[in-house]
C-alpha cells in the first residue's frame, strides 16, 4: 500500500523540474516579475482606483522616466560600476532644459540636443574619471553627485526666478509633457523604443555582449582584446544620456526647477536596479529586469504616499527593500551552482522482482563460466576506453578512444595500430553504412560521420525540441549508440537529456525515464526523435525482419523492441526484462541470433535502493558523489539471446583479469571481439563453431567484390 | 644620488601650513585666537567622525551611515530625556542601539558579505528614515532640563583648552592605542592589507569587521553627543548635508588609502586640520554654501584621484565586483 502511494508520487509529481527550472536564466527575471504582480495585487486591493487608466497613465508617465534612469544604471552596474550622480545629472540637465526653453527661448529641437549634449558631458566626467583614470565607481560618483548638485544650487540661486516667470505655450513641447499616441503616454512609447532597442543591443550585437564580459571578468575582457577602458567610460556616457533623456520629459511635464529635484533619486533608481536582479558587481543584467524592477519601486513609493505615509517611513521601506534585494541577490549568485546541484538529482521510484540467478550450481542461463579467460589481447595498454568496436569488410578493427580519436588495428595479428580519425569527443557507438562510411555516436557532441578517407563530417547534433520539457533537449547530450536501417535511416539512442557524458552515473540513481531513440534520415538530412522517456537506452541493433530494432534500457534492465516500419509500426514491445545486469550494445550473431552485452551485474542493495527514492535523494544532498550508492560497473559478461528473447548462452571472465567489464562485442569471422569502456585493452575470442566467413555487413547487404 | 621623496602626510601637512600662512596673511581676522578656537571648535566633531571613519577605512571598508550613528542615537538621547525619561537611562538606550546599528552594519558586510559601501548606504538611510518616521517629534530635538550638566561635553574649557577638543584628543589617544597597542588593532591592519591572506593566516576576520563597524558607530554617537552639548540641540536634518564627505575628505587626504591597511590616528589630524583651515577660510571668504560644496567636492576628487596614484588598487586583492 504504502509502496503503491510511492509510486504513485514519484510517478505523477514531476520531482525533476525544480532543478531544471532554477538552473534556467530566466528564473533570475521570473522572481521579480512575481513580485510586481503581488505589489500590483496588494495595493489595487488597498487603494481605490489604482488600475483606471488615468491613474495606469500618471503611473507610465513617472515609470518612463525613472525608467530611462533606470536604464542607464542597469548598464552602468552591467558593465561593473554603479552611478550615484543620476539624481544631480537629473536636476543638472533638467535645468538645463528649462533655462534653454524659457530663458534664452531656443527652439525646441535644439532644446532636446543641447539637453542631451549636457547630458553626455556629464557623463563622460564619470567615463573619464572611472573608465579611464579607473577610480572606484561608487566614491567617484559620490562625489560627483555633490559637484553636480553644488553646481545646480548655484544656478538655480541664479536663475530659477526667471524660469518660473515664463510660461512656454509650445505644441512640441506640451506633447512631449503630455501629449499621447492611441491613450499611451509620449514618454512611455519612447521608452519602449529605447527599451527594445537595449535588448537587442544588449543581447545581439557586439558591443553589448563587450558590456556583459567586462562585468563578469574585467581582466578576461582585457585579455581577449576587448576595449575595457573605452566601453566603461562610454557606458557612463550612456547613463548621463539617458538620465538626460528622462529629465527632458519631467522637465516638460512640470516645467518647474525646484531645489530638490532628483534628491534621493539615485536610492530610488539603484533599488529598482537591484529588486529587478541586476546584479551588483556586474555582469548579469537586460533590460526587462530594469523594466520591472523600476515598476516594482514606483508602485511601491506611490502606494506608500497615497497611503499617506511619513516621509521617514518611505525612506525606511526604501533601504529595507534595497538591502534584502541586495542580501538576496548576493548569496543566491554566491550559492547558486550549490543550491542547484542539491536540488538537481530527483530520484524516482523504479522497482524490479528479484533478477534471475547467475551463482555456479543455480543453473540457468546466466550461470557463471571461465569462457573468455581466453581471449587474447588487442592494444593492451596502447588504447583506452573503447566503448565499442567495429571490424570492417577488409577485416579492420576500429575502436574509439578516450582521447577523442577513432583508432585502427591491421589484420591479421592486430598489432600495428594506428589513429584512424580524431574527433575531439569520445567515441562511442559505431556502425558503417553501405558506402563504407563510418557512423560514431560522439559523447556530448553528437552524430559524426567519417568518410573511408578520414574525414569527419557532422551528421547531426540536435533533434526537435519537444514542447514540454524545461530542459532544451533539442542539442544532443550523450549519443550512444546506433544502428542503420536498410533504407539509411539511422536510429541512435541518446542516453540522457539531463546529464553530461562524465554524469551519467547519476542518471543511473534516479532511475527515471531521461533518455530516447533518435533518428537521423541520411537521405534528407533531418532529425527527429522517434521514442522518449526511455531509462537510459543504451544498445541498438536492426532486426533481422528489418521492420524493427532492438533496444536496451541499461537502466530498466530490459531489450525492448521498436517497429519503424510495417504493420506494427511506432510499438513498443518487450522482447526481454528482468535481467541479472544492465544491458549495453547488442550487436547481430551469425546464426541470426544477437549478442548482448552486461555492464555490470544489479546488486541487491541498489535494486533496493531503486525502490526508495526519498533515500536516495537524502543520499545526494548530504553524502558527497564518490560515496554515493551507485550501479555496479564491475563485472559483467556477454550473452547470446534469440529473436523470442530467450538467452541461449553467456561468456563470463570470473577471475576478472582479462574482460571484468564489457560495453560492446562485435562477431567476425568466427571470432567474437569485445570492447569495454573502461579497458585498456579489446579482447578477441575464438567462437566455437560459428561461421568463420561471417562479415556482418555482407550478411546484411550483401557481400561487394 | 638620493632621491628626496614626501609621504602623502608630509605633502599635506606643507599644503595646511601653506594655506595657513596664506590665509593668515591674506585674511583679516582669520589668525585672531577667537577664530583660531571658532575653529578648533568646528573641526573637533569632524575629527571623531574621521576617526570612526579610519578605523574602517583602514580595514578596506567604508562607512557611509556615520552621519547616521551621529544624528539619530544623540537625538534619542534628547528625546527620551524631553520625553521624561532619566539621562543615564536615555544614554544606555542610544549607546545599545548604536551598538544595534554597528552589528547590524558589520554583519551585512562581513556575514551577507553585501559591499561596505552599499550596505552602509542603505543602513543610513534606514536609520535615518527610523528616526524620521518613529523616534523624533521634530526636525532639530530640542535641549531640555533633564540634561542639565551634559552640556559640559562641548562647552567650556579643561585647563584653558575648549573641551570638544579635549574630547577629540581622548578620542584620538583611544584610537591611536587600539590601533597601535591591541591585538585587535593589528588585525584590523591585516584585513585591510590582504582580507585573503589574513583569513588563511587565522585571524578571525569576520568578528574583526563587525567590530570595526561598532566601533565606528560607537564613536559616531560620540561625535553626536560632542555636538549635541555644544549646540544645546541635536538637528537631525544633519542626515542630509554634505558632512559625510566632509568626512571622507579628512581621512582620504589625511593620507589613509582608501585600498586598506595603511595610515593612522596622525593622518586624520592633519586632515582634520587641512579641512579645518579650508572651511574656515572659505567661511570668512563669505563663499555660498553651495559654492563652499562645489570647491570640497573638487578638492576631494582631486584627492581621489591622487589616492588613486599613490595608492593603486591591488588587482590581486581587489573583488570581482568591488566597485
Amino acid at each position: 500500500m504504502r509502496d503503491a502511494l510511492t509510486r504513485l508520487r514519484y510517478r505523477y509529481w514531476p520531482d525533476h523540474l525544480l532543478g531544471e527550472i532554477l538552473s534556467k536564466r530566466w528564473t533570475e527575471t521570473a522572481i521579480p516579475v512575481i513580485v510586481l504582480i503581488l505589489v500590483a495585487f496588494a495595493l489595487s486591493r488597498s487603494i481605490d482606483h489604482f488600475l483606471s487608466p488615468s491613474s495606469l497613465a500618471d503611473t507610465a508617465r513617472q515609470a518612463g522616466e525613472i525608467g530611462f534612469i533606470g536604464l542607464g544604471m542597469a548598464l552602468v552596474v552591467i558593465v561593473g560600476g554603479i552611478d550615484l550622480s543620476v539624481g544631480s545629472m537629473f536636476a543638472l540637465t533638467d535645468f538645463c532644459a528649462l533655462y534653454t526653453l524659457d530663458v534664452l527661448g531656443w527652439p525646441v529641437p535644439a532644446v532636446i540636443a543641447a539637453t542631451l549634449i549636457c547630458g553626455a558631458l556629464l557623463g563622460a566626467v564619470n567615463g573619464v574619471l572611472i573608465g579611464y583614470l579607473r577610480l572606484r565607481a561608487f566614491i567617484t560618483t559620490l562625489i560627483t553627485l555633490i559637484i553636480y548638485r553644488s553646481a545646480f544650487d548655484l544656478l538655480i540661486q541664479r536663475h530659477s526666478n526667471e524660469i518660473a516667470a515664463a510660461f512656454p505655450d509650445i505644441p512640441s513641447w506640451n506633447f512631449v509633457g503630455g501629449g499621447d499616441l492611441f491613450g499611451i503616454p509620449s514618454v512611455a512609447l519612447v521608452y519602449l523604443v529605447i527599451a527594445v532597442f537595449g535588448h537587442i543591443f544588449m543581447t545581439r550585437l557586439r558591443p553589448g555582449w563587450h558590456i556583459t564580459a567586462i562585468g563578469g571578468s574585467r581582466r578576461s575582457a582585457y585579455n581577449s582584446g576587448i576595449p575595457v577602458r573605452r566601453t566603461i567610460a562610454l557606458c557612463y556616457v550612456a547613463s548621463g544620456v539617458l538620465t538626460s533623456l528622462g529629465a527632458l520629459f519631467f522637465a516638460a511635464r512640470l516645467g518647474t526647477v525646484g531645489g530638490d529635484i532628483g534628491v534621493g533619486l539615485e536610492v530610488i533608481v539603484l533599488t529598482a536596479t537591484v529588486l529587478g536582479g541586476i546584479t551588483l558587481g556586474g555582469g548579469k543584467g537586460s533590460v526587462a529586469k530594469s523594466l520591472v524592477g523600476v515598476l516594482i519601486v514606483l508602485l511601491i513609493t506611490n502606494g506608500l504616499t497615497t497611503l499617506n505615509a511619513r516621509g521617514g517611513i518611505n525612506r525606511v521601506a526604501l533601504a529595507t527593500i534595497l538591502l534584502a534585494a541586495a542580501m538576496v541577490d548576493i548569496r543566491w549568485q554566491k550559492n547558486r551552482a550549490r543550491i542547484i546541484s542539491k536540488v538537481y538529482v530527483a530520484p524516482t521510484y523504479h522497482e524490479l522482482p528479484p533478477p534471475p540467478p547467475t551463482e555456479i550450481g543455480e543453473g540457468g542461463p546466466f550461470e557463471q563460466n571461465d569462457k573468455l579467460r581466453d581471449v587474447t589481447l588487442i592494444g593492451l595498454g596502447r588504447i583506452e576506453a573503447p566503448e565499442d568496436v567495429i571490424l570492417d569488410r577488409n577485416d579492420v578493427l576500429y575502436a574509439g578512444s578516450r582521447h577523442g580519436d577513432i583508432m585502427r588495428f591491421f589484420p591479421p595479428d592486430y598489432e600495428r595500430m594506428e589513429v584512424f580519425a580524431h574527433i575531439g569527443g569520445q567515441p562511442l557507438g559505431m556502425a558503417f553504412d553501405r558506402q563504407d562510411n563510418l557512423y560514431v555516436c560522439i559523447g556530448g557532441m553528437g552524430l559524426y560521420r567519417i568518410t573511408p578517407d578520414g574525414t569527419v563530417e557532422k551528421a547531426t547534433d540536435e533533434t526537435n525540441r519537444s514542447l514540454h520539457s524545461v530542459n532544451d533537449d533539442s542539442r544532443l547530450r550523450l549519443a550512444d549508440d546506433l544502428d542503420i536501417t536498410d533504407d539509411g535511416l539511422i536510429f541512435f539512442s541518446e542516453a540522457t537529456v539531463r546529464y553530461e557524458m562524465d554524469e551519467w552515473p547519476i542518471d543511473g540513481l534516479e532511475a527515471r525515464g531521461n533518455g530516447r531513440i533518435i533518428c537521423y534520415d541520411t537521405n534528407k538530412g533531418t532529425t527527429h526523435t522517434a521514442l522518449r522517456g526511455l531509462k537510459f537506452p543504451n544498445g541498438i541493433c536492426v532486426a533481422s525482419d528489418g521492420q524493427s530494432i532492438l533496444f536496451a534500457e541499461t537502466f530498466g534492465c530490459s531489450i525492448k523492441r521498436y517497429w519503424f516500419a510495417g504493420p506494427k509500426k511506432g510499438a513498443v514491445e518487450v522482447v526481454m526484462d528482468n535481467l541479472p545486469g544492465y544491458p549495453d550494445n547488442i550487436n547481430l550473431a551469425s546464426d541470426g541470433n544477437y549478442w548482448l552485452a552486461l555492464v555490470g551485474m544489479r546488486s541487491p542493495a541498489l535494486d533496493l535502493a531503486w525502490k526508495m527514492p526519498g533515500f536516495r535523494r537524502r543520499m545526494a544532498k548530504r553524502v558527497p558523489v564518490d560515496e554515493w550508492l551507485f550501479p555496479n560497473i564491475n563485472t559483467g559478461c556477454v550473452v547470446k539471446f534469440n529473436e523470442q528473447g530467450k538467452i541461449l548462452e553467456s561468456f563470463w571472465d570470473l577471475k576478472g583479469l582479462n574482460h571484468p567489464m564489457i560495453t560492446s562485442m562485435r562477431e567476425h569471422r568466427g571470432y567474437l571481439y569485445l570492447g569495454g569502456i573502461s579497458n585498456n585493452r579489446i579482447g578477441r575470442y575464438k567462437l566455437a563453431g560459428a561461421d568463420p566467413d561471417f562479415v556482418q555487413y555482407d550478411k546484411r547487404w550483401g557481400r561487394r567484390s | 644620488m638620493k632621491r628626496v621623496r614626501f609621504s602623502q602626510q608630509e605633502i599635506v601637512f606643507a599644503v595646511f601650513a601653506l594655506l595657513f600662512a596664506v590665509f593668515s596673511i591674506f585674511l583679516p581676522g582669520f589668525l585672531s585666537p577667537d577664530n583660531m578656537l571658532t575653529l578648533l571648535q568646528n573641526v573637533a566633531v569632524l575629527g571623531i567622525l574621521g576617526l570612526a571613519m579610519a578605523i574602517v577605512v583602514i580595514g578596506r571598508g567604508i562607512d557611509i551611515s556615520l552621519i547616521a550613528a551621529l544624528a539619530v542615537p544623540s537625538g534619542l538621547v534628547l528625546q527620551m530625556v524631553q520625553n521624561g525619561h532619566s539621562l543615564t537611562a536615555a544614554l544606555a538606550a542610544a549607546v545599545l542601539f548604536t551598538i544595534c546599528f554597528g552589528l547590524v552594519n558589520g554583519w551585512l558586510i562581513a556575514y551577507a558579505e553585501v559591499p561596505s559601501l552599499f550596505a552602509t548606504l542603505a543602513t543610513g538611510i534606514f536609520v535615518a528614515g527610523l528616526g524620521q518616521a518613529a523616534l523624533f517629534q521634530l526636525d532639530v530635538v530640542q535641549w531640555s532640563d533633564g540634561m542639565a550638566g551634559f552640556e559640559r561635553l562641548g562647552q567650556g574649557t579643561i585647563f584653558g583648552v575648549p573641551t570638544s577638543i579635549v574630547m577629540f584628543a581622548v578620542a584620538c589617544v583611544v584610537v591611536a592605542l587600539l590601533l597601535r597597542q591591541t591585538r585587535w588593532g593589528a588585525y584590523i591592519y591585516a584585513i585591510g592589507d590582504n582580507p585573503y591572506a589574513a583569513r588563511v593566516t587565522g585571524i578571525p576576520s569576520r568578528p574583526i569587521v563587525v567590530l570595526q563597524y561598532v566601533l565606528a558607530s560607537l564613536i559616531g554617537c560620540f561625535a553626536g553627543l560632542v555636538m549635541a552639548a555644544s549646540v544645546n540641540s541635536m538637528p537631525t536634518r544633519i542626515f542630509n548635508s554634505t558632512l559625510i564627505y566632509d568626512v571622507i575628505l579628512v581621512v582620504v587626504l589625511g593620507g589613509i588609502g582608501l585600498s586598506g591597511g595603511r595610515g593612522g590616528v596622525v593622518n586624520v589630524v592633519i586632515g582634520t586640520l587641512l579641512i579645518g583651515t579650508m572651511l574656515n577660510g572659505m567661511t570668512i571668504l563669505d563663499v555660498p554654501y553651495a559654492g563652499q560644496n562645489l570647491i570640497k567636492g573638487v578638492v576631494l576628487l582631486a584627492a581621489v584621484i591622487t589616492d588613486s596614484f599613490l595608492n593603486p588598487r591591488n588587482e590581486e586583492t581587489a573583488q570581482q565586483g568591488d566597485i
